[in-house]
């Protein structure tokens, strides 16, 4: 991980290699460095952060969702990237709300975005703009609402059984 | 004239069916293999265009076995989390549990006893050859030679008593907690395992031999599969997969952790990336984690098993009798466990599969607001149709054995 001075050397380029308000703050807790993004320059970041940035991050590890209720905005996309080279992280964190959540797909600059975009839109409702393939991935094709949200209910659906079978309203239909 | 064994069978291959025949093959078939199918390891879906005998596009679909672990693993509390996240990949428990107790102790910012992180590194490393011998086994079951199931189950079972031994239980053995491992080993363990170890040493040759000279074997592996370096980092593959085409990344070198700094080992590496080479890679880790663990059983400090910190870990048993705080502990950890500061982080360490990474966020209860298992088999599937594309349709099934996804992983 990059330490805590690491970490604001690379908020500063990445303000002067992108925009000013593309970095909107860092974070540096317990040996892990967060850099906080705005949304709309996710991507222009990450691509900052890849091709042109003096000590690049390669590689995209994980790409995952997560909800901050009762924060806003609520949710939150975390990227982890990996310098295979200095074989350190840096964790690139954006936060959109529930009513505007859109982002900027990275599929194009880290291909292995593909199956982790489709599994937060589908987990949190996040739609990546661009995402060459943007359905439900882990849920079925027709579920209404995203269950990783903390405000889906736990438990909610009762399991079918042969006797609730005909009993369970239109689950079939 | 030539004798028609004196041909490579790849060419004789080649001259029957690999090119179009004309108009009656150029059109392409769609065929549905799975959920239910043997070769594909689980319930995985894959929706493969044809043309002819040959690959010309897979699609994954997923979701078949999604039970919603990580939703369930919000309603627990941190150290009733640890059954829940084994049951992800359920192959590689061990490592579930690993990368999920190391998130958490990162935020609590909790030392483990060193004793109880080489306890954690025997196990972990013989989780990997049980995991590799079961892929091993499946993996040959799936190109038809049946021997190596058998053996490949009960070299396997040696393993899973090895585990029964220590955690009281075969699979999912709840055997790491928060803080170190619930149990020292028991009296009998170090003999059993190098017991373990020397049987294994003389049987991984045995499989070789069983395999390596097999052609139907080699003709489904060689050659078969090869994807560029490049091409599997873009797509995030790590593991056995990226290893075989030479990229030595390994995470127990590249970032070591538990102590691994501390063993002497080699990261095997393929030169082609062939199916063949995925075999190879894996054969050959398994006799290096039979060298970690024996340098651990050599190594073995003395010392607690668990933190002796009673906010984090129960108390021993016989404590409870006596002492009061400890009784206090005790049902202060049962009924409610223990709080963790706010914060987030993300741990990866390096399981059978590759990279498996945990990201947990802490708002301050006693139960995680989010767990989340970057899991190497969900990531690595991305490169199946890289790896089958313009492939016979057996070498596509000899690439979904090599590829080695645990579906409970992949869809958690």
């Amino acid at each position: 991980m990059p330490d805590a001075t690491g970490l604001e050397l690379i908020a500063q380029r990445v303000r002067e290699g992108v925009a000013d308000d593309a970095v909107t703050g860092t974070l540096f807790h317990r040996g892990r460095a967060t850099l906080d993004v705005a949304p709309q320059s996710v991507h222009d970041v990450i691509a900052y952060l890849r091709d042109a940035d003096q000590e690049p991050w390669e590689r995209l590890m994980s790409l995952h969702g997560v909800d901050y209720l009762p924060e806003e905005p609520r949710l939150g996309v975390h990227y982890e990237l990996l310098s295979m080279e200095r074989v350190d992280r840096l964790n690139v964190r954006t936060r959109v709300g529930v009513e505007d959540a859109r982002l900027p797909t990275v599929v194009d600059l880290h291909p292995t975005a593909n199956f982790q975009e489709r599994e937060v839109y589908d987990m949190f409702g996040v739609v990546f703009e661009g995402h060459p393939d943007m359905r439900r991935i882990l849920m079925p094709e027709d579920y209404e609402g995203h269950p990783q949200r903390r405000d889906f209910p736990m438990g909610g659906e009762p399991v079918i059984y042969t006797y609730n079978e005909p009993k369970l309203p239109r689950w079939y239909d | 004239m030539t004798e028609p064994l004196d041909v490579p069978y790849r060419d004789r291959e080649r001259s029957v069916t690999m090119e179009p025949m004309g108009e009656e093959h150029e059109e392409l078939l769609t065929i549905n293999i799975g959920p239910h199918h043997p070769a594909t390891h689980g319930v995985l879906r894959l929706l493969t265009t044809l043309e002819g005998e040959i690959v010309r596009d897979v699609k994954p679909i997923i979701g078949y076995v999604h039970t919603g672990i990580e939703k369930s693993c919000e309603d627990q509390q941190y150290w009733k989390v640890i059954p829940f996240v084994e049951r992800m990949d359920y192959l590689s428990y061990y490592f579930n549990a690993m990368a999920y107790c190391m998130a958490v102790e990162s935020l609590l910012d909790e030392e483990v006893p060193e004793r109880a992180q080489w306890l954690r590194v025997i196990h972990l490393e013989l989780n990997r050859v049980a995991s590799h011998l079961f892929w091993i086994a499946t993996g040959a079951l799936d190109i038809g030679a049946i021997t190596m199931l058998w053996w490949g189950c009960r070299d396997r079972d040696l393993a899973l008593d090895l585990f029964e031994m220590s955690g009281g239980q075969r699979f999912h053995t709840r055997y790491f907690q928060v803080g170190g491992v619930v149990e020292d080993i028991p009296p009998g363990f170090e003999e059993r395992a190098r017991a373990f170890i020397k049987t294994m040493r003389s049987r991984i040759p045995q499989y070789l031999n069983l395999l390596d000279r097999n052609e139907i074997w080699l003709q489904r592996t060689k050659g078969s599969g090869i994807v560029s370096t490049e091409t599997l980092l873009g797509l995030g593959v790590t593991g056995p997969l990226l290893r075989a085409s030479g990229h030595p990344w390994d995470l127990r070198k590249a970032m070591p952790y538990s102590g691994y700094e501390k063993f002497d080992f080699n990261i095997p590496v393929g030169s082609v990336g062939d199916n063949y080479d995925r075999y190879r890679v894996r054969v050959e880790e398994m006799l290096e984690s039979l060298r970690i663990v024996e340098q651990a059983l050599d190594g073995l400090p003395e010392g607690p098993y668990i933190t002796a910190n009673r906010k984090v870990a129960l108390p021993p048993r016989h404590e409870l009798a006596t002492s009061m705080e400890a009784l206090i502990h005790h049902f202060k950890l049962v009924t409610e466990g223990f709080r963790v500061p706010p914060g987030e982080t993300y741990v990866g360490i390096e399981s059978p599969r590759g990279e498996l990474g945990c990201y947990v966020l802490a708002d301050g209860s006693a139960k995680p607001a989010r767990v989340h298992m970057r899991d190497p088999s969900f990531v690595n599937l991305q490169a199946l149709p890289e790896m089958a594309r313009d492939h016979l349709l057996a070498d596509f099934i000899a690439c979904v054995a090599m590829l080695d996804p645990i579906l409970g992983g992949v869809d958690r």
